[in-house]
């Protein structure tokens, strides 16, 4: 009798991360407000940003050529908070268990979750960027420094989406995941994505040049605008590269601590 | 005989409780094997420390000839772990589920829809199979859940609470899958909370009580425990009055009698007695009341506060 079950065989190479990136994608395609909310938010704020406040804040109408920068991270902030409850819908249902109990790498599902927020946010950051031209941006950056730009947006997609992952490894709900996030996406306005930094009260300014997200919107706007990026650049990186290793640490160790726990 | 499974002295505590004290199980392959047990007694702990999820404070487990603790790899390549919630994704199809946990099994992209179709058509999911599972009712998903541990024909098969919340139709539905995995040389451990299912469906059946394994055997074993006819005693609209189990000897039925005549006024108008076999909830109940089980007293009557009714 024990001749007709069989084995599991073992997975060619990045199966697994393949048929998760492929289901998250599923995910982000069928989840239309979700997509809708990630797209339509940053181009109503870029659109607020530019007409509503921009006048008041910079007279001179180039307004729109500094808050650029700004949305974008806001834009990715957003589209990567939807990764936290995501993370903890799989982990609050059934479904990691099985997961876990398959021969599978513990990570490749978290993988499958950050590729798709990763897709996701450049695909919105490339329609904030073609909004922003039709509204009076000029940026003045080479084709070399745009690759910059995207690879510095897809650096700070991918921490700002494992930190998200986190949350949702240690959100006890999904709603909880989704309150937890609404705390980060706050962080862009204490820092140089909207006003200089230098218009801000002493103590605030000291928040917000120690952040991350100041390095990472000067590197972006230095590279589109040609305004001074000095140290920023690396700030960014070794900010980002910071990030993902704290997350992925504390994310693994979420991740097996909460085994067959719901 | 081969185990499938072989546990012994299991031990887990959560925090001040002993969830396992203990526990030692031995299941043969191919043989389906039911733990029983009331809410909290462990059984989801149990399955939990044998899928590998969890690790045991003590004890060993050996699934599909593996130690779980030491060689957790190898136990995940022969198993499957159907959850207590319906582990599906909802927002994917049922096809799309089926395709996923194919290529996540080994399959080609081929063999895994021919997989899933043929699946689909097993649990009379056919009709929905291009529709997303969040529309599925709770019996579909459940059905779903059970194919995705079928993808292919692994030893082992776990299954917690298979059962719970179906309709007696998708019930018997998927007691008969689950006998045909049996019969095709794959071990079945299920828990239930449901004695009629582990007596249709399992080929030895232990009961868990405490966090340790209170009694074990067949069904047949298990009911002869408890000794002899259980007695009846029921009003003229057949309400259940009294009920008290006897050891089988003419002694103890009249012993029971006699009971029944000091508990109830079994001579008013309309009130019946009934002798029956006694069925697995009695042993059930005797065993995870407390106390050892089916141990007559010097009456002839086995525990007899603990099984009355009313």
């Amino acid at each position: 009798m024990t001749t007709l079950v069989q084995t599991r065989p073992r997975l060619s190479p990045f199966t697994a991360e393949a048929t998760f990136i492929n289901r998250s994608f599923l995910h982000s395609v069928r989840d239309v407000e979700a997509l809708l909310m990630a797209v339509v938010l940053p181009v109503m704020l870029m659109l607020m940003f530019t007409f509503i406040f921009g006048n008041a804040i910079d007279p001179s109408g180039g307004y729109v050529d500094y808050v650029v920068p700004g949305i974008i991270l806001l834009c990715a902030g957003f589209g990567a908070s939807s990764t936290a409850i995501s993370v903890s819908r799989d982990m609050t249902t059934g479904i990691i268990d099985r997961f876990r109990t398959m021969p599978l790498r513990s990570g490749a599902v978290l993988t499958g979750h950050v590729v798709a927020s990763l897709a996701r946010n450049l695909f919105a950051t490339g329609v904030v960027i073609a909004v922003a031209l039709l509204v009076g941006f000029r940026p003045v950056a080479s084709p070399l420094e745009w690759l910059g730009v995207f690879a510095i947006v897809g650096l700070y997609i991918l921490a700002i989406t494992y930190l998200f992952a986190a949350i949702g490894l240690a959100a006890s709900t999904p709603d909880a995941a989704s309150g937890y996030g609404f705390i980060l996406l706050f962080l862009p306005y204490i820092s140089s994505a909207f006003v200089p930094v230098e218009t801000m009260p002493g103590w605030l300014q000291w928040i917000a040049e120690n952040q991350p997200i100041t390095p990472v919107i000067e590197t972006i706007r230095g590279l589109l605008m040609h305004t001074p990026i000095g140290d920023s650049a690396w700030l960014a990186v070794v900010w980002c590269l910071g990030i993902i290793a704290v997350s992925v640490v504390w994310g693994a160790w979420l991740f097996r601590r909460k085994a067959g726990r719901r | 005989m081969t185990l499938a499974i072989d546990a012994r002295g299991l031990r887990k505590r959560f925090g001040r409780t002993d969830v396992l004290a203990g526990l030692d199980l031995a299941v043969p392959a191919g043989t389906v094997f039911a733990l029983l047990g009331p809410n909290g007694a462990g059984k989801t702990t149990t399955i939990n420390i044998l899928t590998t999820l969890v690790q045991a404070d003590a004890g060993t487990a050996h699934v599909a000839g593996f130690d779980v603790a030491a060689e957790p790899e190898e136990v995940k390549r022969r198993i499957s772990l159907t959850g207590q919630s319906a582990a599906v994704d909802e927002v994917l199809t049922g096809t799309e589920n089926l395709v996923m946990m194919g290529r996540l099994s080994g399959l080609g992209r081929t063999e895994a829809r021919t997989r899933a179709a043929e699946l689909l058509e097993r649990f009379g999911l056919t009709d929905a199979a291009t529709r997303r599972v969040g529309t599925y009712s709770g019996g579909m998903r459940r059905r779903l859940d059970l194919a995705l541990s079928l993808i292919l024909a692994l030893p082992v098969v776990f299954l917690d609470e298979p059962t719970t919340g179906l309709d007696t139709r998708s019930r018997q539905e998927l007691w008969s899958v689950i006998r045909s995995l049996a019969d095709a040389g794959t071990t079945v451990f299920l828990t239930t909370q449901y004695l009629e299912e582990a007596d249709r469906l399992a080929d030895r059946i232990a009961v868990l009580d405490n966090g340790r394994i209170a009694a074990e055997g067949t069904a047949d074993e298990l009911k002869a425990r408890i000794g002899g006819d259980v007695v009846e005693l029921r009003d003229a609209g057949g309400e259940l009055l009294v009920e008290l189990p006897t050891d089988g000897t003419v002694h103890g039925l009249r012993a029971a009698i006699d009971e029944l005549d000091r508990r109830a006024a079994s001579g008013a108008p309309g009130v019946s007695v009934t002798i029956r076999r006694p069925s697995l909830d009695d042993v059930f109940l005797a065993i995870t009341a407390g106390g050892s089980p089916a141990t007559p007293s010097a009456d002839g009557l086995a525990r007899p506060e603990l099984i009355e009714s009313k």
